[in-house]
């Protein structure tokens, strides 16, 4: 399997994704460019953290219009799979690959600690490897994580099992229905605030995160009919 | 040429952290009357162009595209001619 960390001019988590991917799938892992035009090899694309073109005018606002963007967007039409991570899922969201958008954290702060997800759906190529209803431990790390979409969205991300995370216990930025992570009707674009690549060992306070990797390699796999080595 | 000044502020719909904290600071200091606060962005774009209604219909798309995000924000802009410095 080939996944993709794509590499925007501000991105600061690139390193962790790859070292994440490297690590607990074992899998080929290449940093790709913003410029690229060509993503036909890879198989996970994954767009990371950080600060895309310094968040400037909005989070991801800026960023959404890379060209490498154009070749996420015939992915997802072609059902790889596609993860966004923190600015990752910003950019997601001012793409319009996933409904919604981000406004600044009620506290008003930058938030940056572990925190406790609920996994609202494991029927999702990234979850698929958790139970439904199981509270893992991942860390946050943002300004702009306040989830926003009106009613109509919502019943619609409702009806379609589209919420994959919710933040348990206390929601640390104010976002509707305490949503950390959401995904597209069709289930293979997936955005999450939390840091997954941050949680796959326990000498980094929490290995929840290790299943993502391997829930979307399984996946593949299936989907694929390959044989587990 | 022409100015455009954009003005992009969050819809009232949707809470503005910002706005609320700022009033709140003002209320501390005093200023009780201070009843909404809403924080937005201002822009000044110079467009190479002397067709008020062309400018007019590309900074409307400048805004649906880019300069405004329409989910949460609103926007609004002058047009005004500008002298050649």
């Amino acid at each position: 399997m080939n996944f993709a960390v794509l590499v925007f001019p501000g991105s600061n988590c690139d390193i962790d994704c790859y070292k994440a991917v490297e690590d607990t799938t074992g899998q080929s892992v290449e940093y790709v460019w913003h410029t690229a035009t060509d993503l036909s090899k890879y198989d996970c694309i994954i767009l990371p953290g950080g600060f895309s073109y310094g968040d400037y005018l909005r989070s991801g606002a800026i960023s959404r219009f890379a060209p490498v963007m154009n070749e996420v967007v015939k992915a997802a039409e072609q059902g790889k799979f596609i993860i966004g991570i923190c600015n990752g899922f910003q950019i997601l969201l001012e793409s319009g690959l996933l409904p919604g958008a981000m406004r600044r954290n009620d506290t008003v702060k930058f938030r940056c600690h572990q925190s406790d997800l609920k996994v609202q759906n494991n029927k999702n190529p990234f979850t698929h490897e958790y139970k439904i209803g199981e509270v893992i431990d991942i860390p946050i790390a943002h300004m702009e994580g306040n989830y926003y979409c009106d009613e109509t969205t919502l019943v619609s991300l409702k009806e379609n099992n589209q919420i994959i995370f919710t933040y348990e216990g206390e929601n640390p930025n104010g976002s509707v229905e305490n949503i950390a992570g959401i995904c597209n009707k069709k289930g293979n674009v997936l955005g999450m605030m939390p840091h997954p690549e941050r949680a796959v060992h326990e000498l980094l306070g929490s290995a929840d995160g290790k299943k993502m990797f391997t829930s979307v390699l399984s996946a593949w796999r299936e989907k694929n009919g390959v044989a587990i080595g | 040429m022409i100015k455009a000044t954009v003005y992009v502020t969050i819809k009232q719909s949707v809470l503005d952290p910002q706005g609320n904290t700022v009033q709140g600071a003002l209320h501390s200091m005093g200023f009780q009357e201070v009843n909404d606060v809403r924080i937005g962005k201002y822009m000044e774009l110079t467009l190479d162009t002397t067709d008020k209604n062309e400018a007019e219909k590309r900074v409307t798309e400048m805004c649906e595209k880019l300069l405004a995000n329409t989910v949460i924000e609103d926007y609004r802009f002058e047009i005004t001619p500008k002298s050649e410095v």
